[in-house]
């Protein structure tokens, strides 16, 4: 039997944006159902053990979500995947995988973003060297508290690398996504904090220290814990006799081009649009460059769509970090009280 | 050997596992500052002796990093140690002291006439 | 954007019907080489496969060698494609790596820039009176031999295993840059990991070594070992390379390219009497084969017939650990049957 919730505002998505909005949205007395396609709440907030810049842990921002969402007016439901989104009259009709039909006044778009499939940037050797790991699978090692390289064991050396699948033509991404800096300069002082022995290099194009106490903190990791910085993008990844990671890149400050064997590469790889992202912006005709969802405005109404009633916040739009992510959905708060006055 | 005309050509790839480190180990010791270099080349723009002879002083502490030696202490030497590179350091990185220190190292491994 | 991802590319390769053009330098380099994918595509495929007697250069080597222009160029493979229209063929399967790049770069500017095409057609028409059409398919030899892998393994009299101890041999395939890296798309597999080798090697029992410097161009290069002062250059990647497999102990090297094989077993034997080095326990070398030679050696044709006697590297050894007989005595035997007199040479 079909089953029609009505409600004043859909968010979809249950990440970060998608909380913090609907949290606030609740707060203000409004109705609200946020629905997620995975069964635990947090979105890529997951994937993660620490964050930057000021190393809180992952756990305490997903307990802190756990609290939020209790509060009064919210309803959540997990594992439910919003698969069709449309107006009709003054309403907005959502449709999800288990045969329910959302009516509401508004709908709130946090579909954040996916992981750059590293397998696309072959020259790695992603998926066939087991020295090479993503950022997110480097984050489960710091999660289980034991960082290990190609052959098993604690890693001497190791190698980290920014811009996978970011500022590429190659893999059709021009974009940079913003966090990965920031968060290979994270990775650097975790790995010394655990492993004081151990050789850290990360090469970059650039370094974008974007945010605040990004730039302290990127000093105190030469500073302090000797993380060493190579301007030059790795070239080429390949694995040695003794099961080692070999790497190739130019020094350009040197000039020279150079070649470093390691026991762990850490490809840092960017963010793209996630499928839900790419399938209601496509629906709903809003989809913009890369497959991210298009803000009717950049500098006046970046939380509005060309739809009156479709709003967008956080990744969706483009990649964000995380304080970032969060302002926005608190925006995104204000422009949805804002409609549903009719104060717009 | 036989002799067929040419030579085979040598690498110009710096091999990053197998580089002198050890000079430049005892720098960061006696000279902290060294390690917070950006690399931005303030130093060398600015450098009174660049635009006479050529001197550069991020890439001479590159040189000593990466353990490339055969020509360091020479262009050490151009160093006309005057500290204008300290005054526009945006890491507030002891110029002149690595350039001592650099010196200094370099006479280990150097002839005499290149030493302080 | 258009997202370049070639590792699950599999190209199209047509089943029959081929238009063959011989390697100006794989005639003198591998004479056999040739002959024997034309009996392997023939005799033991049974495919119909024409050896035009009148096909010239592609001009691959003077155009790398900037010596003939690219107009010219363009004209005269147009030529080679009329002559493939004329006798009503669509799949141009030229034997070298290098005319393989050459005439895909060819079409490729055909399409970007009709008016080449048309200042082409005219050229051939002003000089040779013809006419030509594009053809459907430029398909590398070695693309066929991937293609029907399995069908000749069932032909197969030998594998590529050591008949001793039962263990495959260790395979070091090296990929010619025109065939993989002017159009990857062009390739089976990907530009950084093609299949083509690696996907026949292992059908046919051995293990391919996936060596740090895999990837690495032989160092061939054109104007780089045709001008002597330049061939340091050349050589220096050859080593790279040796000195990158040497842990691995390989048994061979198998490539597709007329350049890649030249050098890497030529360069062997030049590291040896410059340097007094080699790259195999025994001091032998490491042999060199074609693919084609791999294939016809598998097969269980004559080791003499498929133009052995030719390397540098002697690939007896390689021929014992397979087990594949063959006769010290008829090594330099001519086409006449007589010992070929290496005095006026």
């Amino acid at each position: 039997m079909e089953k029609i919730i009505y409600t004043d505002i859909a968010v979809i998505g249950a990440g970060p944006t998608g909380i913090v909005a609907a949290y606030n949205l609740a707060r203000l007395g409004y109705k609200v159902s946020l629905f997620e396609k995975e069964e635990s709440l947090g979105g890529n907030i997951l994937k993660t053990y620490k964050l930057f810049p000021n190393f809180q842990s992952s756990n305490e921002l997903l307990q802190l979500f756990g609290e939020m969402i209790v509060v009064n007016n919210l309803s959540l439901q997990t594992g439910v995947t919003v698969t069709n989104i449309r107006k009709d009259n003054n309403h907005w009709i959502s449709t999800t995988n288990k045969g329910e039909t959302i009516v509401s006044k508004a709908v709130l778009m946090a579909t954040g973003f996916k992981p750059f499939d590293a397998h696309y940037k072959e020259e790695y050797g992603y998926g066939i060297y087991n020295g090479v790991i993503t950022s997110l699978e480097f984050e489960k090692m710091l999660k289980c508290g034991e960082i290990y390289g190609s052959n098993g064991i604690t890693p001497e050396k190791i190698a980290i690398l920014n811009c996978v699948g970011s500022r590429d033509a190659k893999v059709g991404n021009n974009y940079c996504s913003r966090v990965c800096c920031i968060n290979a300069v994270k990775f650097g002082i975790e790995i010394k904090e655990i492993l004081p022995k151990a050789e850290v290099y990360c090469f970059y194009m650039d370094l974008r220290m974007t945010g605040q106490f990004y730039e302290e903190l990127y000093r105190k990791s030469q500073q302090e814990y000797g993380v060493n910085y190579i301007r030059g993008k790795i070239s080429e990844a390949s694995q040695t006799a003794d099961n080692r990671i070999q790497l190739k890149a130019e020094d350009t400050l040197l000039r020279l081009p150079i070649k470093m064997t390691v026991d762990l590469l850490i490809l840092m790889i960017g963010i793209e649009a996630s499928e839900s992202t790419k399938e209601l912006s496509a629906q709903t005709g809003i989809m913009g460059e890369y497959g991210f969802a298009k803000s009717h405005s950049l500098l006046k109404a970046d939380n509005h769509t060309i739809h009156p009633g479709l709003f967008i916040a956080g990744t969706c739009k483009r990649p964000f970090t995380y304080p970032e992510t969060v302002a926005d959905a608190r925006a995104a708060v204000v422009e949805i009280q804002h409609y549903l006055e009719n104060k717009t | 050997m036989k002799n067929f005309g040419f030579k085979i050509s040598a690498s110009r790839q710096l091999d990053m596992d197998t580089i002198q480190s050890d000079l430049y180990e005892k720098l960061i010791q006696l000279e902290p500052t060294a390690k917070r270099c950006l690399m931005c080349g303030a130093c060398a723009a600015t450098c009174t002796a660049a635009e006479i002879n050529g001197f550069n002083f991020r890439y001479c502490h590159l040189l000593m990093k990466r353990g490339i030696l055969d020509n360091l202490a020479k262009e050490l030497s151009k160093c006309m140690l005057c500290g204008k590179c300290y005054m526009v350091c945006p890491r507030e990185i002891n110029t002149r002291s690595i350039i001592l220190k650099m010196k200094a190292l370099m006479t280990e491994t150097t002839p005499k006439h290149y030493s302080l | 954007m258009e997202r370049k991802f070639w590792k699950n590319y599999q190209k199209d390769i047509p089943d029959n019907n081929y238009y063959y053009e011989r390697s100006c330098i794989r005639q003198s380099f591998f004479p056999g080489s040739e002959t024997t994918f034309l009996r392997i595509v023939g005799d033991v495929l049974g495919k119909q496969i024409e050896d035009d007697q009148n096909l010239h250069t592609c001009t691959g080597i003077g155009y790398h060698a900037d010596v003939v222009p690219f107009e010219t160029t363009q004209t005269i493979i147009a030529r080679l494609f009329s002559l493939m229209s004329e006798k009503g063929y669509r799949n141009f399967v030229p034997s070298c790596v290098t005319s393989f790049g050459l005439l895909n770069e060819v079409v490729e500017t055909w399409k970007h820039f009709p008016e080449e095409l048309q200042q082409t057609r005219d050229f051939l028409k002003q000089a040779t009176g013809r006419e030509f059409e594009i053809p459907e398919y430029i398909t590398h030899p070695c693309d066929i031999i991937y293609k029907f892998r399995k069908e000749l393994k069932e032909k197969m009299r030998f594998q590529i295993v050591n008949q001793k101890t039962g263990e495959p041999l260790r395979v070091v395939e090296h990929i010619g840059c025109h065939y993989s890296k002017v159009f990857p798309q062009a390739v089976i597999g990907s530009a950084e990991f093609p299949q083509v080798l690696a996907g026949m090697v292992e059908e046919w029992g051995g293990q391919v070594i996936d060596y740090p410097e895999r990837r690495h161009c032989c160092g061939f290069g054109f104007r780089h070992y045709l001008i002597m002062a330049n061939r340091g250059y050349s050589i220096a990647n050859s080593r790279k390379k040796f000195e990158s497999m040497e842990p691995y102990h390989p048994d061979f090297i198998v490539t597709n390219c007329p350049g890649c094989t030249m050098f890497l077993d030529r360069w062997q034997y030049t590291i040896k009497e410059m340097e007094g080095k080699t790259y195999d326990k025994q001091g032998n070398g490491i042999p060199v084969l074609t693919y084609e030679e791999m294939t016809g050696l598998l097969l269980g044709f004559n080791p003499w017939d498929l133009g052995l006697q030719l390397h540098q590297i002697s690939a007896e050894p390689l021929l014992d650990k397979i087990g594949i007989p063959y006769d010290k005595e008829q090594k330099y035997l001519g086409k006449s049957g007589k010992i070929i007199d290496f005095k006026g040479f």
